[in-house]
């Protein structure tokens, strides 16, 4: 295809969001028309305070046919999860 | 709707990997971009998402043809806001298919070459006012009983366009029954023109759910793919049992005389559409079909110079900004 605009992934922190979220997707042929049209699509009813975007060229993911070594290790590694320790009934809630 | 001829193709491929898909599919995983998916599903996803990301755009014509007429300023902002909607629909159905590797440039090049499908339904026209809230009460009523179904479809980012749709669409219908429901308990003159857009309306509205369970030999796939959740069938009967109440509100007369309270199903009996009215419109011979396609692709072709321009600008002020640093 001649002349496609490139695809933009869109974030948006909500109201009362801690962080920005992704929302979709669009084209257009620059961050500033992108920052429009996201405006314009994605935040017509006050969905957010904070719009990133981001050309989705730029963005590089994992594949879900690494996912066993990709995230398999983690799940022998209990001594990151807090309900390891053992507290002691009378030293009551911590 | 949209759903509406979608032939759902086989596959030839790997048993084993088909197996495992089918798996994952009957345990209702949601299957993302990356995951390996059969060729066939990927091409029905891509028909499918893509014409009824065709009808969001094709739909705005039939309304937007009476912007500059709305009878009050309220109704004409509503409807702007509501046309303004339907872009927004097709731009999240566009990046939907996107991610199943086909461009939306290349779509649209496939509707304008009539390769491509729209809903049936933006063939008709919109002759009077009461047309605009019978086509936000009646199609966006239709479309809504189809894409809440389609909320569970197994594809995800189809899935998720779903919900971020149909919260908006159910305003519309909202909408277009409160304009509907002024002109029914209207003058004389604004209650008959209410009748006269319920009785063409209807039987199109019906045809939006596609042919018959008996007809639409391709949806088993779809349906096995869950692709499809509910058989067209079953939700044109859904949205007749929901609807007949809406009209008997109105003070309007059925715009069918088959239709009857069925005791023993617990459903509203109705008469079919007129089939070969349905084949005839989606093979291009229905009252608009020519105007509508001549408006999109003049659009299409008088903006080419426009796209270029914004491009052209992007490239330059990108390549001043790194001759600056």
């Amino acid at each position: 295809m001649k002349h496609e605009w490139p695809l933009w992934e869109i974030f948006i922190r909500g109201q009362h969001g801690l962080s920005h979220r992704h929302v979709g997707s669009l084209h257009a042929p620059d961050a500033e028309m992108a920052m429009k049209n996201a405006r314009d699509v994605y935040t017509r009813r006050n969905e957010g305070v904070s719009i990133w975007v981001v050309e989705a060229r730029h963005i590089a993911a994992s594949s879900p046919s690494e996912k066993g070594p990709m995230f398999e290790p983690s799940e022998s590694k209990i001594y990151r999860h807090p309900t390891f320790y053992d507290i002691p009934d009378e030293v009551g809630h911590m | 709707m949209y759903a509406q001829m979608i032939k759902s193709e086989a596959s030839n491929e790997d048993p084993a990997l088909l197996e495992a898909f089918q798996a994952r599919i009957d345990a209702g995983e949601k299957i993302e971009p990356r995951d390996w998916m059969p060729e066939g599903y990927r091409k029905t996803l891509i028909r499918q998402i893509g014409q009824h990301a065709h009808s969001e755009v094709v739909g705005q014509l039939p309304e937007g043809n009476w912007i500059t007429r709305a009878p009050t300023l309220e109704r004409k902002a509503i409807l702007l806001a509501k046309v303004q909607d339907e872009a927004g629909h097709g731009l999240y159905l566009y990046s939907a298919a996107e991610t199943l590797g086909v461009s939306r440039d290349e779509l649209i090049e496939l509707l304008h070459e009539g390769r491509m499908k729209y809903s049936s339904i933006f063939n008709y026209p919109t002759l009077n006012w009461a047309d605009i809230g019978a086509v936000g009460w009646l199609v966006d009523g239709a479309a809504i009983v189809n894409q809440v179904a389609l909320q569970r479809t197994s594809y995800g980012p189809y899935s998720r366009a779903m919900v971020r749709i149909c919260k908006e669409e159910s305003f519309h219908a909202r909408q277009g029954y409160d304009a509907i429901r002024a002109m029914a308990f209207g003058t004389p003159e604004q209650k008959r023109q209410a009748q006269d857009a319920l009785n063409r309306l209807w039987f199109p509205a019906l045809m939006m759910f596609g042919p018959s369970d008996a007809e639409s030999v391709h949806s088993e796939q779809s349906m096995a793919w869950k692709i499809k959740v509910k058989s067209n069938d079953e939700l044109r009967q859904q949205f007749v049992d929901q609807t007949i109440p809406q009209i008997e509100y109105l003070g309007l007369d059925l715009p069918d005389p088959g239709i009857r309270w069925n005791e023993e199903s617990g459903h509203y009996d109705f008469s079919e559409p007129d089939w070969p009215e349905f084949f005839n419109v989606i093979k291009g011979n229905g009252p608009c079909n020519v105007d509508r396609m001549k408006d999109r692709v003049s659009a299409w072709e008088d903006g080419a110079w426009v796209r270029e321009g914004l491009m052209a600008h992007a490239q330059k002020k990108a390549a001043r900004k790194v001759a600056a640093e």
